[in-house]
């Protein structure tokens, strides 16, 4: 790209540690004997389970279906049977249980028969996204958004720029880097299929200069297609975050993602580098996302390096592989060291988000108990959002949420930088975290009161209704009643003087 | 003088005639401050406040009739945010009223189920779903978690269940209570 790139606000410079994995290629993780499914890998609703237990599936039939708009399929990763549909443990900061499909592999790993189409372009956009929602692809950076609906702007939308996310700015993940060290024709397939989903006229391909190895293999494999000419590999400097989504699109483009909304007002459209390579197999070769690259790495791994690892596989199994040694209770982190959280334990499965497996932190810090806040100021400098962790922090503190919303406590990415820097150790995204968690169950609350008192009120109403209705009957036979009877009177009155009549006479 | 009288007399009677006009034109029905308190409340509709429900609690609270501590489905939550809205001090709840539980459901065991509709007159919020001599059941997403369906079923088929936190429900911790060792990483 010839124009200058853009900055954003702080952010940090950090010791990448990445070398510790990528002195090896990718190796592919041996096949389990037991596959854990969760039905939700995703952001959005959890897809809802179409096999039941005792059924024979094959390597990449569909087993869940998606339910609503922003869901996904989830595909057998082996041939097998399914042994249970219950609640396990599953990768989340909570530690909680949630519905898993278990699938006992029967070592063939046959596939299921699939075709893909390299003459994609006969195919509609429509057609494509739907390819793509059925092959259960969602974002592979680790949020996890369905990628179907990221390739559908609506018809207020233009999308001119598309931006493929390289940057990988977490210390010690590697495994976009290796992907496109090796696999960047597979990615490039991909950004084919995009282009032509989305019409757009700019694509860039955005890498951060401390991966020479990845910029040179992808562009080129990009020299090699006349038909991406304007696709550009553009270097961006070392820093982090600048593999959040916004970070980069600033980096890139100058142009801040407002509030609340998304990279689409913009007309940009930003995906990861993994996902476009999901892409390209789901449209070119037909096969759904069943696996996925994950880095193992830690000064605790021996053979740290990135893995194609089923989704499913227990992490112990892949731990195991690359001879970790680790204490039974020692904690573990997924994700990287900024953004990552510990995982309860190691019998989880891999998932769709899981982009690495950290054993381990190079100078870890022993858990110091936080100090007062000093007011330094170094938490504001940092913020790669412009915001005032230290305010958000007094208030999430003081549970003052509504101040916290003022300070613009939901634009926080939670990339750690402030509690990174903070002299005092004080872990300051964990308050934002709690401050954010609170203010969504507080919304639930209330919609949830308000429909309780509409349905109320609603009863209420009824009920009155109805004993209008029975009092009205009432009278009605009421009224009924007093005319009978008034009848009969009449009638034994006109009786009687018939009678006295008779007898007069 | 008489300028300034006149002046002065003019403008009372306009003022007094926008103020005669405004005030039966953009009358207010209803009481605002009893809606401000209603909204805060829980809407739970159990009546453990001896209220027919929250709004006839909300209009008592607004008459000054009653404390701000008689809604244990609110808990401290709704007390402090009462006590915000009205300028008056934290109090605690009302023992007399009952005690702060974790947030239940109603479930009705389907194998006792005689099918009397009961608890389906006794639901505030029309969460139950059934007929006469035809198994009932709770649509959860409505329940409020009242209990008074509880005391009027004759063969005593419905349990109170508490609700378990899900992934997608889950909070993160007070990390003011909390040992650092389980916190996420920051």
């Amino acid at each position: 790209m010839t124009e200058k790139l853009a900055s954003f606000p702080g952010g940090l410079v950090l010791d990448g540690q990445k070398r510790r994995s990528t002195q090896t290629p990718i190796r592919q993780t041996p096949l389990s004997k037991n596959l854990i499914l969760p039905l939700q890998q995703h952001i959005g609703a959890a897809s809802v389970a179409i096999v039941e237990v005792g059924d024979k599936v094959l390597k990449g039939q569909k087993i869940a279906r998606a339910e609503g708009h922003v869901s996904v399929y989830l595909h057998a990763p082996s041939s097998g049977i399914i042994t249970a549909i219950d609640e396990q443990p599953i990768p989340h900061p909570s530690g909680l249980s949630a519905l898993c499909i278990s699938l006992e592999t029967d070592g063939e790993d046959c596939w299921i028969e699939h075709q893909g189409t390299d003459d994609f372009a006969s195919l509609s956009e429509h057609d494509i996204r739907q390819r793509i929602r059925e092959a259960g692809i969602v974002g592979l950076g680790g949020a996890g958004f369905p990628s179907f609906i990221k390739l559908n702007p609506s018809v207020h939308h233009h999308v001119d720029t598309l931006i493929l996310n390289g940057v990988e700015c977490e210390p010690y993940i590697t495994c976009d880097d290796m992907l496109m060290r090796e696999r960047a024709e597979g990615i490039l397939d991909g950004i084919e299929i995009m282009h032509y989903a989305l019409h757009v006229k700019n694509c860039v391909i955005a890498i951060e200069d401390n991966k020479a190895e990845a910029i040179s293999a992808m562009e080129l494999a990009l020299s090699q297609r006349p038909e991406l000419q304007n696709t550009k590999v553009v270097s961006i400097p070392t820093r982090y975050p600048a593999g959040s989504e916004k970070q980069l699109i600033q980096v890139i483009t100058g142009k801040q993602v407002p509030t609340a909304g998304l990279p689409i007002d913009l007309g940009i459209v930003c995906h990861n580098v993994g996902t476009s390579y999901a892409i390209g197999r789901a449209i070119k070769h037909g096969e759904p996302l069943i696996s996925r690259v994950v880095t193992v790495t830690g000064t605790d791994v021996a053979h740290a390096g990135n893995f194609e690892t089923l989704f499913g596989t227990p992490m112990h199994e892949l731990l195991a592989f690359c001879k970790t040694e680790r204490q039974p209770d020692e904690p573990f982190i997924l994700g990287g060291p900024m953004m990552g959280y510990n995982l309860s334990g190691d019998h989880l499965p891999v998932t769709k988000t899981a982009n690495c497996i950290l054993v381990g932190v190079e100078n870890a810090a022993p858990d110091a108990k936080p100090m007062p806040c000093i007011r330094c100021g170094e938490c504001a400098t940092a913020c790669p959002v412009g915001l005032l962790p230290q305010q958000l922090y007094w208030h999430a503190r003081a549970k003052d949420l509504d101040k916290t919303e003022d300070y613009n406590l939901f634009d926080c990415i939670e990339c750690g930088c402030c509690s990174y820097v903070c002299p005092s150790k004080i872990p300051l995204v964990h308050y934002f975290r709690f401050a954010k968690t609170e203010i969504m169950n507080q919304q639930q609350e209330t919609l949830k009161a308000d429909n309780a008192r509409i349905r109320h009120d609603n009863r209420q109403h009824r009920q009155e209704l109805e004993k209008k209705e029975k009092q009205e009957r009432q009278r009605q036979r009421k009224a009924a009643l007093a005319a009978t009877k008034a009848a009969k009177e009449k009638e034994a009155a006109k009786q009687s003087n018939e009678a006295d009549n008779v007898e007069n006479n | 003088m008489l300028t300034a009288i006149v002046a002065i007399t003019l403008m009372a009677l306009f003022f007094g005639l926008v103020l005669g006009y405004a005030s039966i034109r953009f009358k207010v029905e209803g009481d605002p401050i009893a809606d401000q308190i209603d909204k805060l409340l829980p809407q739970t509709q159990c009546g453990q406040c001896s209220f027919a429900g929250c709004r006839p609690y909300a209009e008592a609270i607004a008459a000054g009739e009653v404390a701000i501590n008689r809604c244990p489905p609110g808990g401290e939550t709704t007390i402090i945010a009462l006590a915000d809205l009205l300028q008056v001090d934290v109090i605690p709840l009302d023992d007399e009223c009952g005690e702060e539980k974790p947030k239940t459901l109603a479930f009705i065991v389907e194998d006792r189920c005689i099918g009397c509709t009961l608890c389906i007159q006794a639901c505030p919020v029309d969460a139950i779903l059934g007929a006469a001599k035809q198994m009932h059941t709770v649509i959860t997403d409505e329940c409020t978690g009242c209990e008074l369906c509880v005391p009027p079923c004759p063969v005593d088929c419905i349990d109170m269940i508490e609700t378990k936190p899900n992934p997608n429900t889950w909070r993160w911790p007070d990390p003011d209570h909390l040992d650092l060792k389980t916190g996420g990483q920051s």
